[in-house]
């Protein structure tokens, strides 16, 4: 159909500027759609494209298995020797090599060479070109913001993967980290659960060093710091083993199954003593246990962590962890499940007196207690959500604590070169450095170091390299900048006045607190008889309390009395009502 | 003949000299004043290092060419001289 309008013009009109004017509207075509016309498609349902103006790209990504390497050395033997000459015979070399002496290149070339050589020698000489300048200048380390990269990932070789609970360095120089591994789930244990542990060579993450195969699994281990070759562990069984590891895999010792712990052992140390074969263990049975490694059949002394002191197993509280300073030979620590922290006094002269005093503080077991290396009055703990630092002589709460954390805490320990820096590791698997005189709300660096919860953490002595264990069975080395892990001027002196500063605040709060204390007791004895020489106007207050108080009870009395009669009022007049029709 | 023998005294006397070497363009040493089994180990190794870093200076520029190789350790600094035909080698402990 065309759709033609013809208008004419006079010629003489064409061009002339259009007079536009407005017009009614009026339809001058309508087409309505003709469903006939559909049958000629067919319909699609709608589909999205996308279209952008790029080049197509796609990301691919490869893996390879894993190439295993072995180093081995390369032994040099002579070679290069023209066919003629055969290098083990003497005279033939000898003269192959006078001959080459005679040559007119080499004379004119070695004097040469030998002048340009006899230039850099005397330069070596005069001056070392590769001085370092400013060497003695402070480098600035708080400019750049802490970091720490993975140095190894030391992976548990069996298949069935268990947590790593403890870590321990080798004292010397700490080249070697020995792992416990274990299951510590209730009541898990796969069939083909391997017990073994492991010593690492922190070179070789591919192999371990040392398999140490005890009964059952270890739940912690520790060198011993006089004898690096020797360890103690303690098992999932209770029972203690000793190794050599100069004599094998196996364990040298093992203590009985009936003098040992009824629960596994959760942290075993090393004491202070002159043979310097002594060790001292804990567990959540109630009881910490002393050994000599020699002898383990028995333990040669016992504490049961009673409370109320009277040495009842069953009112004692559970062991996690132990904290033991080998300048104080006779002190030591007991972090405990139930949140409690007890200090204790070896030498006591009764066993009543060898719980000292204890701090609450907790609402989770104590997983970690260690004191800070440089000021030993001062001590961190890490339990449940938020990890504390106490001061000894007060005992009521702690003097510095971090915010709730997000999730578990599982171990804390300070950096034995910087007295303001402690470690923490988390249920989530984030590795946490604070730095008190840096910052207190958050720490200083956080790292998620794997998927898996850190379950362990321990830092070597030179305080730069941490190693953290998780529940997949993998212990990872962290290496931190030299920011952390140096010793700042003023550090000491700082972290000396903020203790002192935070422990007066507690101090204060405490003395303030018991003062109320005092102050409503005898407020309360006062009302009590009544009538006191001092605050009368209290006691009205009581009397006038009182009697609203009864008043409030009569009414409510009354009022429920009312309610009651009413129904009772209701069912008679219906009686009542019913009766007259009754009637009718 | 006699220049040659002046030069590798020469060299020699100097302070912190360890050792001299002279060896050949296939890695043969001629002349040392080490031990035959150092001698054999230097000259294998430092052979290759020495292909290696004449093809890289050539690689980059084709009309450059290497004319000093300065290995500094930590423990003394190795020199090496390389010519067309032959290349001296020098391990000097820099005292100061």
């Amino acid at each position: 159909m065309e759709i033609v309008h013809v208008y004419s013009r006079l010629r003489s009109e064409f061009g002339r500027a259009c007079l536009l004017s407005d017009r009614v509207t009026e339809l001058s075509l309508d087409l309505l759609p003709d469903p006939s016309l559909g049958a000629q498609f067919i319909l699609r349902t709608p589909r999205d494209q996308a279209s952008q103006a790029r080049c197509d790209m796609s990301e691919h990504q490869v893996n390879t298995e894993r190439f295993e390497t072995e180093s081995r050395g390369v032994n040099h033997t002579e070679g290069g020797w023209p066919k003629d000459v055969d290098p083990n015979e003497m005279e033939q070399t000898i003269r192959f090599r006078k001959k080459v002496e005679k040559d007119e290149g080499f004379m004119n070339s070695i004097p040469q060479l030998g002048s340009m050589m006899a230039h850099c020698i005397q330069q070596n000489n005069s001056l070392d070109i590769y001085q370092e300048y400013f060497t003695d200048e402070d480098e600035d380390e708080s400019a750049e913001p802490p970091s720490a990269k993975t140095i190894n990932v030391f992976r548990d070789p069996n298949k069935v993967k268990r947590t790593v609970t403890s870590l321990s360095w080798h004292p010397d120089g700490g080249r070697k980290l020995a792992g416990a591994y274990s299951c510590l789930h209730f009541q898990t244990s796969h069939s083909n659960m391997c017990e073994d542990s492991y010593i690492w060579d922190i070179e070789n993450p591919n192999l371990p060093e040392l398999t140490l195969k005890p009964v059952s699994p270890l739940i912690c281990i520790e060198y011993n710091p006089k004898e690096p070759h020797t360890l103690v562990g303690g098992t999932y069984s209770g029972q203690i083993a000793y190794w050599d590891t100069r004599r094998g895999s196996q364990p040298v010792e093992l203590s009985s199954v009936e003098h040992s712990h009824r629960d596994p052992v959760y942290k075993i140390m090393w004491l202070q003593s002159k043979t310097g074969l002594d060790a001292f263990s804990a567990s959540t049975d109630g009881q910490v246990l002393w050994w000599d490694v020699r002898k383990l059949s028995e333990p040669t002394e016992r504490l049961v962590l009673d409370p109320s002191r009277e040495g009842n197993l069953e009112q004692a509280l559970g062991a996690i962890c132990l904290e033991y300073e080998p300048t104080m030979p006779t002190k030591f620590m007991v972090g405990t499940e139930q949140g409690v922290v007890l200090s204790c006094n070896r030498k006591a002269k009764t066993p009543a007196e060898k719980i000292v005093c204890s701090y609450e503080g907790h609402h989770g077991p104590v997983h970690a207690l260690h004191r800070n290396p440089f000021f030993p009055k001062y001590f961190l703990t890490a339990g449940d959500w938020a990890a504390c630092i106490w001061s000894e002589d007060i005992r009521d709460s702690a003097i510095m604590w971090t915010r709730y954390q997000m999730s578990y805490l599982t171990d804390a320990c300070w950096s034995p070169v910087r007295p303001s820096v402690f470690f923490t590791s988390k249920m989530d698997g984030v590795l946490d450095v604070w730095d008190v005189l840096f910052k207190q709300n958050d720490p200083s660096l956080s790292l998620k170091v794997c998927d898996e919860p850190l379950y362990c953490l321990r830092v070597q002595d030179s305080g730069q390299m941490v190693a953290c264990g998780s529940e997949g069975g993998s212990a990872t080395l962290l290496e931190f900048c030299s920011g952390l892990s140096s010793l700042q001027k003023n550090d000491k002196s700082l972290l000396a006045a903020m203790f002192e500063r935070e422990a007066k605040r507690e101090k204060i709060l405490e003395a303030r607190q018991r003062e109320q204390r005092l102050k409503e007791r005898s407020r309360s004895e006062q009302s009590n008889t009544g009538q006191g020489a001092g605050d009368c106007i209290d006691a009205h207050d009581v009397q006038q309390l009182i009697a609203r108080a009864e008043e409030d009870f009569y009414s409510v009395v009354e009022a429920e009395k009312r309610r009651r009669e009413e129904p009772l009022q209701d069912k008679d007049a219906i009686k009542e009502v019913n009766g007259g029709k009754v009637m009718q | 003949m006699a220049e040659v023998e002046e030069t590798l005294k020469r060299i020699q006397s100097q302070k912190g000299v360890q050792g001299v070497v002279i060896a050949n363009s296939e890695g043969i040493p001629i002349r040392s004043t080490l031990d035959n089994s150092s001698t054999v180990q230097y000259t294998g190794l430092i052979h290759q290092l020495l292909l290696k870093a004449r093809s890289t200076v050539r690689d980059i520029d084709p009309q450059n060419d290497l004319t000093f190789l300065r290995v500094r350790s930590k423990k003394n600094e190795i020199m090496i001289a390389p010519d067309k035909d032959y290349f001296l080698i020098v391990i000097q402990n820099p005292s100061d």
